[in-house]
């Protein structure tokens, strides 16, 4: 029986939002593009489901438009805006930014759009200076930084960057994948154009999220052949999917404080009995950061080994970014930081998620005691 | 909807299916806490470890009713996303050997627009006419390929008229002249043999909730012997093999490779059934006047048939027959009152392509469903008709052709 803890790489699905799909995977199947009953019956089902994930961020309905995820929400974000924006526009991003911000930036620079890459300090925290000089070069027409980052849980001031960036005439987009149902998101006050959003972070399903747009924002799509989306999107609609990202959302309109107070204090235990051991490191701790993200590093003991210890014991936590979790090298977000490509290396994520009991977080501290010690103790003997 | 309302027959199987409830099950099984929820790019745990597994399972169903090797397939969110990536993933790759792209007008939107979008890039596109039959004239599209083609794309089973056309031929000429090849399988799959070791189709798309899987999940064949490279449309974690991010959606996954296992098992004697009731409900109409069938039935799905009822007003038609769920038109496209763009290309003057319907059956359907159908069309169509000045002026044996019509 594993715990599981690794709530930033996906979520389960809420029984209530299983509950909700339901009847749309087993009956109500119309293509909501069909005039009759059974298309109509979807495309209200849709239509209400867009209502739920509007309210949740304060914005109009029509400003949410469905996608596959978060993933598709932010390459939709980027390309879709600097692809109607002045020819030679330049595009700014942070250098924390999650793969699916980054490699689109990479690809559009490939293409031939000056890219520039703000820097973050040793916290994980944007560095406003360089933010600024960034946008202000001539003909930037976006910037992107994230709300709050998957790996450190480190939350950006966006309403600030934005509001510098709005100053040099620069749009903001901000992938909020990993902060939406964390933190009170407020889409005006924010400041921003577009926001990315994902169902699965929020025990919602897999396969369906949103990019939410400020009225007039000009967007060339990515997937053209019908005009759902109001053009933006194209392909009939994954119905059971949205309905199931809109029952999420609506679940994450109330308790939100309880839900961080109750991370919180999780996090706190296990941080406590972290910061006792030597060798251990835990970043960001100074910055306000998710309350339910710990991420640490543990001096001389590569992560991967101790992930494997932590499994062994039936803890399931990762080394950051389930993305990019296969490739072995170390966490840009880390190295961004100033981190030593080392202790990057050692780096764990916990994440903890609404359901975590104190037993569970009691077997997991029990286990990190036990096995960085082993680990530490093996090293030692190496010496 | 009041309740005195009967819920409609549904003859739309071409617009979408129900999820078969084998395939239901399996994926509420990877939803929750105590199912396979977890990230399967999550290499670190059991959870991430079981939902992969479980990925790789649906990959095999998936090859195996195409004779592919599961390597070949590439997740996406459905068709549209698959063939979106198939012919910007090859123009964009390939834009150095060419930028011309021959494709024919009775395609999906989601191919004619993604080539619109390519034209607009500075591609050249070619769009071939179909005969009357429904069907490429091989010799038409041969005579169409230039030295800077790239890429032909040609669907396998059209949507609306449900003609097949023949790929295997149409890859033999492409691999011949060194042309890659994609094929829009949204509406073969599952319904007529696929043998992809055979037939020399390089891409090919597939989608799941036309074969009674979920909405929102698809999938992309990329040939690996001789391999095809496409440009990734979706750019991120770098999941399937770099073709396109996004983490997978492990019960849509597994949706679909159910969906496909079945297929495979039921294709022949579903295939069989349908024919039956397909032709049992044309039988219902053959002695009505001034009905044309749209598409060779020769070369034709066993589920569909797209008829036109002339002297019948099409928008008149459609809210006359609210009892069966049918459609006038691709579903993707019924917003607007243009006639089908297909039914036109396939000869059909406006009036007659406005007033077709395609019905088109499906697993759960039944001869009760059938018989009802034609009852109620015979019924509505009659009505209509006494209502037409037109149907009176042909009863009266005017010929319509030679009348002079005042202009509005």
């Amino acid at each position: 029986m594993s715990i599981y803890l690794d709530h930033n790489a996906t979520t389960p699905v809420d029984d209530r939002v299983v509950d909700a799909m339901l009847p749309y995977l087993k009956g109500g199947y119309g293509n909501p593009s069909s005039g009759h009953r059974f298309g109509r019956e979807s495309q209200q089902a849709i239509q209400c489901a867009r209502e739920r994930v509007a309210a949740l961020i304060g914005v109009q309905p029509a400003q949410v438009v469905f996608t596959s995820g978060g993933t598709e929400a932010n390459n939709l974000a980027l390309k879709g805006v600097m692809a109607l924006a002045d020819e030679n526009s330049g595009l700014v991003v942070s250098a924390i930014e999650h793969s699916s911000v980054l490699q689109p930036a990479t690809a559009l620079q490939a293409a031939g759009c000056p890219l520039a890459v703000a820097g973050v300090d040793s916290d994980g925290k944007v560095k406003s200076d360089a933010f600024e000089q960034a946008v202000s070069k001539k003909n930037v027409a976006l910037a992107s930084v994230m709300l709050a980052n998957n790996e450190t849980g480190v939350v950006q001031d966006i309403a600030q960057l934005s509001e510098v960036a709005r100053r040099h005439g620069v749009r903001m987009h901000t992938d909020a994948v990993q902060a939406l149902g964390k933190l009170d998101i407020d889409f005006s006050a924010l400041g921003v154009a577009a926001m990315s959003l994902s169902a699965h972070k929020i025990y919602g399903p897999k396969g369906v999220g949103a990019l939410v747009v400020e009225k007039g924002l000009r967007l060339q799509p990515m997937l053209h052949g019908g005009v759902h989306e109001a053009g933006l999107r194209a392909g009939t609609e994954n119905v059971a999917g949205i309905v199931g990202f809109g029952m999420a959302a609506e679940l994450m309109q109330s308790g939100l404080i309880q839900r961080t107070d109750h991370c919180e204090r999780l996090r706190q235990r296990v941080e406590q009995a972290l910061l006792k051991m030597a060798h251990v490191v835990v970043f960001s701790r100074q910055v306000t950061r998710l309350s339910n993200t710990l991420f640490f590093a543990v001096k001389g003991i590569e992560g991967a080994t101790l992930l494997m210890s932590l499994d062994r014991d039936g803890i399931a936590v990762s080394s950051g970014s389930a993305c990019t979790s296969g490739s072995g090298k170390p966490s840009h977000v880390l190295l961004a930081m100033g981190v030593e490509e080392g202790l990057a290396h050692g780096a764990i994520r916990v994440s903890f998620g609404s359901r975590n009991t104190v037993e569970e977080v009691d077997l997991l501290i029990s286990s990190l005691q036990r096995q960085i010690k082993s680990l530490l103790k093996l090293n030692s003997g190496w010496a | 909807m009041s309740k005195s309302e009967r819920v409609p027959v549904y003859l739309d199987y071409a617009a979408t299916t129900p999820a078969d409830p084998r395939v239901a099950e399996k994926m509420m099984a990877c939803l929750t806490m105590d199912g396979d929820f977890g990230n399967p790019a999550s290499r670190s745990h059991i959870f991430g470890w079981k939902a992969d597994e479980d990925v790789k399972i649906a990959r095999g169903h998936v090859a195996a009713l195409v004779n592919a090797d599961p390597r070949e397939i590439v997740w996406t969110s459905g068709a549209t996303e698959s063939d979106n990536l198939a012919i910007k993933g090859v123009a964009h790759f390939y834009r150095k050997k060419g930028k011309h792209i021959i494709t024919c007008k009775t395609e999906h939107k989601a191919v004619l627009d993604t080539c619109r979008q390519l034209e607009r890039e500075g591609y050249e596109v070619t769009y071939l006419d179909v005969e009357s039959s429904g069907l490429i004239n091989m010799k038409v599209l041969e005579e169409a390929i230039r030295e800077d083609t790239i890429l032909i794309s040609i669907m396998h089973v059209n949507n609306e008229t449900g003609v097949v056309q023949d790929i295997a031929a149409i890859g033999e000429l492409a691999r011949s002249r060194g042309v890659i090849f994609h094929c829009d399988a949204a509406q073969s799959a599952g319904k007529i043999e696929i043998d992809l070791e055979k037939m020399k189709v390089d891409l090919m798309s597939f989608s799941a909730h036309k074969i009674y899987g979920p909405k929102g999940i698809g999938a992309l064949y990329v040939r690996r012997k001789p391999r095809i490279r496409i440009e990734a449309q979706m750019h991120g974690g770098g999941h399937e093999r770099g073709m396109r991010s996004g983490t997978l959606a492990v019960h849509q996954i597994v949706g679909m490779g159910e969906a496909f296992r079945i297929a495979k098992e039921e294709m022949a004697a579903e295939s069989a059934r349908l024919l039956a009731l397909r032709e049992r409900l044309m039988n219902g109409f053959s002695d009505m006047e001034e009905i044309y069938v749209n598409g060779d039935l020769s070369h034709h799905v066993a589920g569909v048939l797209n008829i036109s009822f002339n002297f019948v007003e099409g928008e008149s038609l459609i809210m006359a027959l609210k009892d069966i769920a049918v459609s006038s038109g691709s579903a993707c496209t019924s917003a607007s009152l243009e006639p089908s763009y297909v039914l036109r290309a396939l000869g059909r003057e406006d009036e007659l392509a406005h007033s077709s319907i395609r019905f088109s059956l499906g697993r759960f359907t039944t001869e009760a469903d059938v018989d009802y159908t034609i009852e109620l069309v015979r019924k509505k169509v009659e009505k209509l008709r006494e209502l037409s000045p037109l149907w009176e002026m042909y009863k009266d044996g005017v010929d319509l052709s030679k009348v002079q019509w005042a202009a509005h």
